[in-house]
């Protein structure tokens, strides 16, 4: 009897059974949640695949065209959703091809886990078939990775990889799985990982930082504030909203922080950084403090160092303790989550509304409409613009669009003049600055979130170097809206060899295919514009489709992107033309 | 803060894993910094390791230095110090053949006065170990050397901090 009651206990405890390393991939997914996955198979991975087949009614596995528009597909998803995004690659060139988009993902601070296969772990060093050191390759760009090679380590390590690429400053997760992991069979039980002994996401706030920065806000006369992805990341958007509404804080994005808030908020003033708006930039120069929040400096947002901001006090909220000081040297810093952060600095703010410091911005604005806005959203010289497509899609969209963009004149375009109502929908690679990246990540958008409008604007450059994911929104029958602002050159470098290099047009200029043919041969609805007459009507059918729709642009060849702040510059010498 | 380039120890406490060496030597290597020295070994923590770093640098490139270290998932903590701040070793290993013992009476005196250790005799060569400073170690390099030196070796700076570093109350806290 007592033998009895043991033997039930013992099995009470342990719920395990026996499967291999790979089904243990596969179930460890389902457990975190994962509906949706993308990458492509090989040697290395095949076992992984073979169980992906037997559970496809849990878990849909996206088969893109090459495994950089995996990686993409999977930003665009943890973009636009919040969650982790996951791709899986076989070994050699098929771990190599995510490189791009795990740089990606790092310098963006986006979730992803990427699972790799690997040759057999006696073929280690080998140099055997497809064996190449992803870990090694890897490491400088991810966040954290790690190699299995027991079938018994590898629910532990999938469980971290999902904690540690979600949780504090999220970033890529790098998994590598040896064959002979993937095919040894063990005992399978799951558990979600919730702590790392050495890790500490979220640094917890220090009341006093709050309180500094909060005297500091209610003795400002013309407070800035400036912000950044970390608002969306952390779902900060309310307390973000009620904190510059009671402050009434003027308040610039950066372009990962673009839809945190209404484009129409009164409040919000536009893009800070090198093709931002003409306000935000001048009075960075002029603000007395400097509100920082969930940014991180970059380059490309400050201009010279030396000159930003240097009259300002600089409060900075942010998660990343090695962001303090970075580049920026800060007077206050507040470290933690900014939800949080800013939940906290709510009732110790006064009501403020700084009517003269706005109207500074106001003012501002308004040479910046007529200099470079009109000219750019309303036309009327010949050729089109990508302001005025851009200008369409919002007519159309009513704001309530996500727009995926790739990098160069079209994204610089498509961030200054897209209107969100919504937060989570501007999806563009900033960091890094992937061509290419655009089309994929709307893929993988679009799937995230099917209810939801998701058009993919790139430029012809960029758009081919991941053109042939056409075949996965066709293959899966992504709705996905495709614009192509067509210049036949590689507009951004072109633009700076106009301007730096006396026009001396280097391996800029394009020679174009049929792009409309392409998409047909995808089987994807598709419209060429030329005339300006055409553009409204062709947007919105493009708008109205139920199917993934293909439009192209041919806008003026030598267009360029106003305002600029030229390398080296200050953020108050940025020019209007 | 001090604006002058000088050597640091950075003492990292970590998880004892494979590619973390790799990991942290990466943030060195993609800001062009040049390591003088590298140590890794257990801590007083069970199952944490600890790395010496030895650089020169100027301090506010060494907190940023630090701040990258720390951000690695597996890094625990990470603190820098002035040469003056810690308790340090290196030990340099020499080899010289034992004839010269006989022959040149001198050595002798060198073991002697330098505080070397002899770790081993055999009829052939004897391996002579000195701990201590950079500058003891190059002194009795360069003493010996005058006579021939068959091999030399220098291992990489070890220090113990005069603060406290409160490893375990952190890991307690991380854990709460």
């Amino acid at each position: 009897m007592e033998t009895q009651t043991i033997k039930n206990n013992q099995t009470a405890k342990k719920v395990t059974e026996k499967i291999s390393g790979s089904e243990a991939i596969v179930r460890c997914l389902i457990e975190e949640g994962v509906k949706i996955l993308y990458g492509y198979p090989g040697g290395a991975i095949m076992p992984v695949y073979d169980e992906l087949y037997k559970y496809q009614d849990k878990i849909h596995h996206v088969l893109t065209r090459h495994e950089q528009g995996a990686t993409h597909s999977a930003q665009g998803y943890a973009r636009i959703s919040g969650e982790v995004g996951v791709a899986m690659a076989t070994s050699g060139p098929g771990a190599t091809n995510l490189i791009t988009g795990i740089a990606d993902a790092q310098i963006d601070s986006t979730p992803m886990v990427c699972i790799t296969g690997q040759v057999f772990s006696h073929l280690l060093g080998s140099d055997a078939f497809q064996e190449t050191d992803i870990v090694g390759i890897s490491t400088p760009v991810t966040k954290w990775n790690c190699q299995v090679t027991k079938a018994s380590d590898i629910p532990e390590a999938i469980a971290k990889a999902f904690y540690i690429a979600k949780s504090g400053r999220p970033g890529p997760v790098l998994i590598d799985v040896t064959k002979d992991a993937q095919l040894e069979e063990f005992d399978f039980s799951y558990e979600k990982c919730t702590k790392v002994r050495s890790y500490n996401p979220i640094p917890k706030t220090a009341i006093s930082s709050v309180e500094e920065a909060a005297k500091l806000i209610n003795s400002a006369k013309k407070p800035l504030v400036v912000w950044g992805q970390g608002v969306i990341l952390s779902e900060a958007e309310e307390a973000f909203k009620a904190v510059i509404e009671k402050a009434g804080i003027p308040a610039a994005w950066t372009i990962l922080g673009a839809s945190a808030i209404p484009t129409s908020h009164p409040l919000n003033v536009g893009m800070v950084g090198m093709h931002g708006n003409y306000a935000p930039n001048v009075l960075t120069n002029q603000c007395d403090v400097l509100i920082a929040i969930g940014m991180r400096f970059d380059d490309r947002v400050t201009g010279k160092l030396d000159t930003y901001a240097t009259q300002a006090k600089v409060i900075h909220f942010e998660i990343d303790p090695a962001e303090i000081d970075k580049n920026v040297k800060t007077d206050v810093a507040v470290l933690g989550d900014a939800k949080a952060s800013l939940e906290l600095l709510l009732p110790l703010l006064n009501e403020n509304k700084h009517p003269e410091w706005r109207k500074e911005f106001a003012d501002l604005y308004a040479i910046e409409y007529e200099k470079v806005i009109k000219g750019d959203i309303h036309p009327t010289k010949e050729g089109l613009t990508m302001g005025e497509v851009l200008h369409q899609i919002n007519v159309q969209s009513k704001g309530n669009a996500a727009i995926v963009s790739d990098v160069g004149q079209h994204q610089m375009i498509a961030c200054r003049y897209a209107e969100f109502n919504k937060t989570k929908s501007n999806i563009t690679s900033g960091g890094l600055g992937t061509m290419g990246f655009g089309l994929p990540a709307a893929i993988g958008a679009k799937m995230a979130a099917p209810e939801r409008e998701v058009v993919s604007i790139s430029g012809d450059g960029g758009y081919q170097m991941t053109i042939q994911e056409l075949g996965t929104i066709f293959q899966q029958k992504a709705a996905v809206k495709v614009v192509v602002l067509n210049n036949d050159f590689l507009g951004m470098v072109r633009q700076w060899q106009q301007l730096f290099f006396d026009k001396r047009y280097a391996s800029t200029e394009m020679v174009n295919p049929n792009f409309v043919a392409i998409a047909e041969g995808y089987y994807i609805k598709a419209k060429k514009v030329t005339k300006r007459e055409e553009l409204a009507d062709a947007v919105k059918e493009m708008m109205e489709s139920k199917e993934a729709y293909f439009l192209e642009v041919c806008v003026e060849k030598e267009g360029n992107v106003f305002p600029m702040i030229p390398t080296g510059a200050s953020v108050s010498d940025i020019r209007l033309e | 803060m001090n604006t002058e380039k000088q050597l640091y120890t950075i003492s990292v406490y970590t998880e004892n894993n494979i590619g973390l060496l790799n990991r942290i030597s990466a943030i060195f290597q993609r800001r062009h910094i040049n390591i003088e020295s590298l140590n890794i070994s257990p801590s007083e923590i069970d199952n944490v390791s600890r790395f010496t770093i030895v650089v020169n640098m100027i301090e506010v490139n060494v907190k940023k230095i630090i701040g990258q270290i720390e951000k690695q998932v597996e890094v625990i903590k990470a603190y820098y110090h002035t040469l003056d701040q810690v308790i340090y070793q290196i030990s340099g290993l020499f080899k010289v053949k034992s004839e010269l013992l006989f022959e040149e009476p001198q050595i002798q005196n060198i073991i002697k006065n330098s505080h070397a250790r002899i770790v081993t005799v055999n009829t052939e060569f004897f391996v002579l170990e000195k701990s201590g400073k950079k500058e003891e170690i190059a002194e009795l390099h360069e003493q010996l050397s005058v006579y021939g030196i068959m091999q030399y070796t220098r291992s990489g700076l070890i220090a113990v901090t005069k603060d406290e570093m409160r490893i375990s109350e952190l890991l307690e806290s991380y854990n709460n």
